[in-house]
């Protein structure tokens, strides 16, 4: 909903600002750039995507996600207290973090909408959240992916020699961050 | 040491997947061409609103509009060491993934993925989330008007997240 706005007011501000600027004649060369600068940057990520999601299929097949999950469980159990050991809610929030975890994007939003319906069940106000539900989001909200694949292939199509080079960084970032997540959730779920 | 193992990542992750489709006698291959099959699909579903947004984000920086912005904003940036060009994106990521690829893409252009930009919008990119889709669809598929303090905690996560590529491109990268 937002980016109607956000893209219509880019779109507006831009030509306004172009007349002042005079610079309209770039503007419209950057129409047509545009689009197609695009299309080759779908193109140039196709093939590290397509490879990635292709090895990540074997790990799931190979039953890794849910060999992960069993090792995040106990972790999980004392982030959220409410739901029950080996409830259906329980598997699929660790399923979600798990999906999470390996950049499975499109396995990790249905695990997440399910844990969500789950805890739907047990909340006795149901237009409000549970701190079970924000506790879920705010975690899902932190990025925790292991391997950043369409970010190293942006940095490495833009001449990166070490594209990989972020990603021991990126972990710390994404644990401090997401401790920093999980404890104001812890702090702010007891004020009413 | 640490600047090295970023290498060794993908190629420990491939080992053991690999080793354990043979260990679980997984149909390794065909596996990997479904999965890559899915790729190609998930790939070109976002190439429309990349199309959208690039193009928007290359007419606000041809027209003037981003340097003018940026030019605003220097002496906020100068204060924390923050590059002004990383500013756009670090608004814009909450809100949509491709409107921030598209300003990642740009920072790349204009000042190298090399560069102190780069690396941390990167680093930006990385360890943020759209964390206002984020709620819309979670929240939106249970129907819950009441977020409670999700939003706070998601955005403390987020603004934490920003503060430490700060720290970490300045310690690691200057």
């Amino acid at each position: 909903m937002m980016m109607n706005y956000i893209w219509g007011s880019i779109i507006i501000l831009s030509t306004v600002c172009a007349v002042f600027t005079g610079n309209i004649s770039s503007l419209s060369n950057a129409v047509l750039s545009g689009a197609n600068d695009a299309v080759s940057l779908v193109i140039s990520i196709l093939g590290m995507m397509a490879f990635w999601t292709g090895i990540m299929k074997i790990a799931e097949k190979s039953k890794i996600t849910e060999c992960l999950s069993n090792i995040l469980s106990p972790i999980i159990k004392f982030i959220f207290p409410d739901c029950q050991a080996k409830s259906p809610a329980t598997k699929a929030i660790c399923m979600n973090i798990t999906a999470n975890l390996l950049g499975l994007g499109n396995a990790a939003t249905p695990f997440g909408i399910e844990a969500m319906k789950k805890l739907q069940k047990n909340n006795n106000f149901k237009s409000t959240a549970t701190n079970s539900m924000a506790m879920l989001i705010v975690i899902n909200t932190a990025s925790l992916q292991l391997i950043p694949t369409l970010l190293c292939t942006l940095r490495q199509k833009h001449g990166c020699e070490n594209p990989m080079e972020i990603i021991p960084h990126l972990w710390v970032i994404s644990a401090v961050s997401l401790a920093a997540g999980v404890i104001s959730a812890k702090i702010l779920e007891k004020v009413k | 040491m640490i600047k090295n193992f970023g290498f060794y990542v993908v190629p420990i992750a491939l080992t053991i997947i690999i080793s354990a489709s043979l260990f679980k006698r997984v149909p390794a291959f065909e596996a990997f061409l479904e999965g890559a099959g899915e790729g190609i699909k998930s790939t070109f579903a976002i190439a429309p609103s990349l199309i959208g947004l690039i193009t928007a984000i290359s007419m606000l920086k041809c027209s003037g509009a981003l340097d003018l912005f940026k030019n605003l904003m220097i002496p906020i940036a100068n204060i924390f060491n923050f590059p002004p060009d990383v500013i756009p994106l670090a608004l814009l990521r909450p809100i949509s993934g491709s409107g921030s690829i598209a300003l990642l893409d740009n920072i790349f252009k204009t000042c190298g993925a090399e560069s102190h930009a780069g690396k941390l919008g990167s680093l930006i990119m990385g360890s943020t989330e759209t964390t206002f889709y984020t709620l819309a669809v979670y929240f939106g598929s249970v129907k819950i008007k009441n977020y409670r303090h999700t939003l706070i905690c998601a955005l403390i996560a987020d603004f934490t997240a920003i503060i430490m590529s700060v720290l970490i491109s300045n310690l690691f990268y200057h």
